[in-house]
C-alpha cells in the first residue's frame, strides 16, 4: 500500500483524523498538543495517527494536503487547518459549526 | 538555521504585493515568530487557501529553516 493510499485509508475510516507529532495521550510537540486539548474539550472523537512513527508518513501527509507543517486536521476526509487555523476556529465557534453541520457527534460534556 | 524577520517579510510582499505584514519574534531566537497578513487577495479564499498562500510565498522555508511561524490572514476592512 502506498503511503497516498493508506491515508486515503485513514479518513475514510475516520469522520475526524489528527495528524499529529506524538500521540493524542502523549504529544511530542506543543502544536500538535494545542489541537489534542480543542478536540478533547470539545469531546470529538478522533483517531490521531503519529506521523512520528515513519518519515514516509511525515512527508507524505504533506504533499497529500499541500501543507507544509503538522498537526493536521482532517474532518470527513477533508483538510481544515493546522494548530493556527484550528484555534482560530474554536474560538470563532466555527470548528464547532463545522463538525456540527458535516453531522460529528460530540461526546456528552456534564 | 534561523530566518531573519526581514526576510520573511520581503518573500512574503514579492509574492503577495498588497499585504500588509506584521511580524513578532516570539523568543528571541529568529526561529520562532508570529505573522500576521493582511490582503485584499486574500478575499474570497478559504482560510487554508490563505495560509497556503503565505506558505508558497516562503518557498519551503516553512517547516524547514523556518521551524515555527504562528499565522493569521486577514481581508482588509472597509472599502
Amino acid at each position: 500500500m502506498s503511503i497516498h493510499q493508506f491515508i486515503d485509508q485513514q479518513l475514510k475510516s475516520h469522520d475526524v483524523v489528527l495528524f499529529m507529532k506524538g500521540t493524542p495521550q502523549f504529544p511530542q510537540c506543543g502544536f500538535s498538543g494545542q489541537v489534542v486539548q480543542i478536540l478533547d474539550y470539545l469531546g470529538v472523537p478522533y483517531k490521531g495517527v503519529n506521523i512520528l512513527d515513519s518519515d514516509e508518513l511525515r512527508q507524505g501527509i504533506k504533499a497529500y494536503s499541500n501543507w507544509p507543517t503538522i498537526p493536521q486536521l482532517y474532518v470527513k476526509g477533508e483538510f481544515v487547518g493546522g494548530c493556527d487555523i484550528i484555534r482560530e476556529m474554536f474560538q470563532a465557534n466555527e470548528l464547532q459549526n463545522l463538525l456540527k453541520e458535516k453531522g460529528v457527534k460530540l461526546a456528552e460534556r456534564a | 538555521m534561523a530566518m531573519d524577520a526581514r526576510e520573511i517579510e520581503r518573500l512574503i510582499k514579492k509574492a503577495i504585493p498588497d499585504a500588509a505584514v506584521e511580524i513578532r519574534d516570539l523568543a528571541g531566537d529568529g526561529d520562532h515568530y508570529a505573522a500576521t497578513v493582511v490582503a485584499e487577495s486574500f478575499r474570497g479564499k478559504s482560510r487554508v487557501q490563505q495560509h497556503q498562500m503565505v506558505y508558497a510565498a516562503l518557498k519551503g522555508s516553512m517547516g524547514g529553516a523556518l521551524h515555527a511561524l504562528a499565522l493569521q490572514t486577514t481581508i482588509p476592512e472597509g472599502h
